[in-house]
């Protein structure tokens, strides 16, 4: 048994994108609330009918938002541990929570505002903090600084760039793959950005020759294969699968979800360094892929379009090959032969602009244009998409795929 | 406490161990210019730095054993955008995992900074060995340069 068919987004809301900082004076938890009325809205329900939270990187105070909407009854609040690797999981557990008879309309959303903080910023201004102290008090907080950190804190590893460009680098070495490759990554994301303005954040023609020429951050990672740093909120509302058919949109089925990854892939960035050798250059989602393939009974050939968590682009490469749309060790030539490209390629990729170009709101954004395509509505609309992979991560432990399709 | 930093050396920005009893040794060797990691007393997996428990076998005790302190670059990244305006004058700089020879590799490996080398030209797979920089009593900060 599992939750196959079970479920269904029934409703998608957001805020508009922002660039970091930009959503001022909204809060989080303004724009929090403003996406899961919108969701609600766009499915025919209320927030009577609200009654869970399946989330993950602590993206909202279900408390919170719960009193400040008035939520009549809470019947189901969790949330996935770790980070943005639980986006899709957290579907599968919503689905999980209504299969089980746990709760019967079930939000899952991110907010996000980096006003005074910025993601990614944390290692640098605490371990820099730490430095620059004179009481040598501690930055880590009341427990102290773990015995472990005087391992790390000195090799000068500080940000998310830089540990995802050691991942890039071994699989270079490995298998060959290019800056070319990753360049083709950037290069298509941004033409489905460009077809976007008004959501999208970047809209300007990306180069080749721009591609080169740009500055060089965490080499072989330059700025155009980070992604962009944005405000904003996105929602979705999952109920049954038997319930969403009478209500205002095209049911999206939640076909298969699942979350996790191998044990050593461990706590992510800064210590993930241990992955075994054969899962080193990865995206940490092989064990996860082939759990959704088997739950959902269908092979990657059967996917029409794969919203790729895509915070570096090399990742998205790694993703492919965990996936199964090209052998390990392929993606780079597999990207270099136009498969990714929207309206030409044999698995359109983040149609939407995904975060390297549209936006990141740390992996909703993937999920709320997998809705739109399943519903035949997106601006970049794949012809006929029957079925759509969102993925969570690479980040550390747990990361997710969702398999969805239409009615 | 200020940072003086050179290029290529990524500076000293913790300068106290916080070791607890458990990972002491390690420090202690480090001071004598020795490289050691600790290995499972029941299955001979190293782990670096130690977990309290062995991933292979689940089993608690273990030796310290000295290492030959060389290694290979596993992979690394060359920093370039320093993240903090004290960091400017250490960019470029490279840092990444070495693999310590006498180990099995993965579960025992380095996250360093990699000095005295050519960022340029840097390779996976060099050959490499440890440098000690005694910071103070308490800290010495183990960086990876060129095997000579």
């Amino acid at each position: 048994m599992t939750i196959k068919d079970k479920a269904a987004i029934v409703g998608v809301g957001a805020t508009p994108y922002y660039k970091r900082g930009q959503s001022y004076p909204e809060t989080e938890l303004s724009m929090a609330c403003t996406a899961i009325l919108g969701a609600l809205d766009d499915a025919g329900l209320s927030v009577k009918d609200l009654d869970g939270f399946s989330i993950y990187s602590s993206s909202c105070d279900p408390a919170e938002v719960s009193s400040v909407l008035g939520v009549p009854e809470v019947r189901w609040a969790t949330t996935l541990t770790s980070g943005g690797g639980g986006c899709a999981g957290a579907l599968g557990v919503a689905a999980a929570a209504i299969d089980a008879g746990m709760a019967k309309c079930v939000v899952t959303l991110m907010t996000l505002q980096q006003l005074n903080k910025r993601l990614g910023g944390s290692a640098v201004n605490g371990l820099l903090a730490y430095a620059t102290m004179s009481d040598g008090s501690s930055p880590y907080g009341g427990s102290g600084v773990p015995p472990s950190a005087a391992f790390t804190a000195n090799a000068g590893l500080l940000s998310p760039g830089h540990s995802f460009a050691i991942l890039a680098r071994r699989h270079m070495h490995l298998y060959g793959t290019k800056r070319e490759h990753f360049a083709e990554v950037a290069i298509s994301t941004r033409e489905n950005a460009r077809k976007r303005p008004g959501t999208a954040l970047q809209t300007k023609e990306l180069t080749l020759d721009n591609y080169f020429n740009a500055r060089m951050i965490s080499d072989p990672l330059c700025l155009f294969d980070y992604t962009q740093e944005s405000d904003g909120a996105v929602a979705v509302i999952t109920v049954a699968a038997d319930r969403a058919k009478d209500l205002k949109q095209p049911p999206v089925y939640i076909m298969a979800s699942a979350h996790g990854g191998t044990g050593r892939w461990g706590p992510g960035i800064f210590k993930y360094f241990q992955a075994p050798e054969e899962e080193f250059a990865s995206s940490g989602h092989r064990p996860v892929a082939k759990r959704l393939f088997e739950m959902a009974g269908i092979t990657p050939k059967d996917v029409d379009v794969a919203l790729l968590y895509d915070h570096f682009s090399p990742l998205v490469i790694m993703q492919l090959e965990d996936y199964g749309f090209c052998p390990i060790g392929e993606g780079g030539p597999f990207v270099a032969e136009g498969n990714i490209r929207y309206g030409t390629g044999s698995i359109p990729v983040n149609t939407h602009g995904g975060n390297l170009s549209e936006a990141y709101i740390i992996g909703m954004t993937h999920v709320r244009e997998a809705v739109e395509q399943l519903r035949g509505v997106a601006v970049n609309q794949v012809k006929d998409a029957e079925v759509a992979l969102v993925t969570g991560g690479p980040a550390s432990l747990p990361v997710s795929g969702t398999l969805l399709r239409r009615a | 406490m200020s940072i003086n930093a050179t290029q290529g050396v990524f500076p000293t920005i913790m300068t106290e161990t916080h070791a607890s009893e458990f990972v002491q040794p390690f420090w202690d060797a480090a001071k004598k210019d020795k490289l050691v990691s600790a290995r499972c007393t029941k299955c001979g997996t190293f782990r670096l730095p130690p977990g309290p428990f062995c991933f292979e076998c689940q089993h608690r005790e273990i030796e310290w054993v000295e290492l030959p302190g060389t290694g290979r670059v596993y992979s690394f990244v060359v920093v370039r955008h320093p993240l903090a305006e004290i960091l400017q004058p250490a960019v470029p700089y490279a840092s990444g995992i070495v693999e310590l020879d006498g180990t099995q590799g993965a579960g025992s490996r380095m996250i360093v900074n990699f000095i005295d080398c050519d960022v340029d030209t840097l390779q996976i797979g060099d050959e490499v060995e440890a440098d000690f920089e005694h910071v103070n009593d308490e800290m010495t900060v183990i960086r990876f340069r060129p095997k000579r």
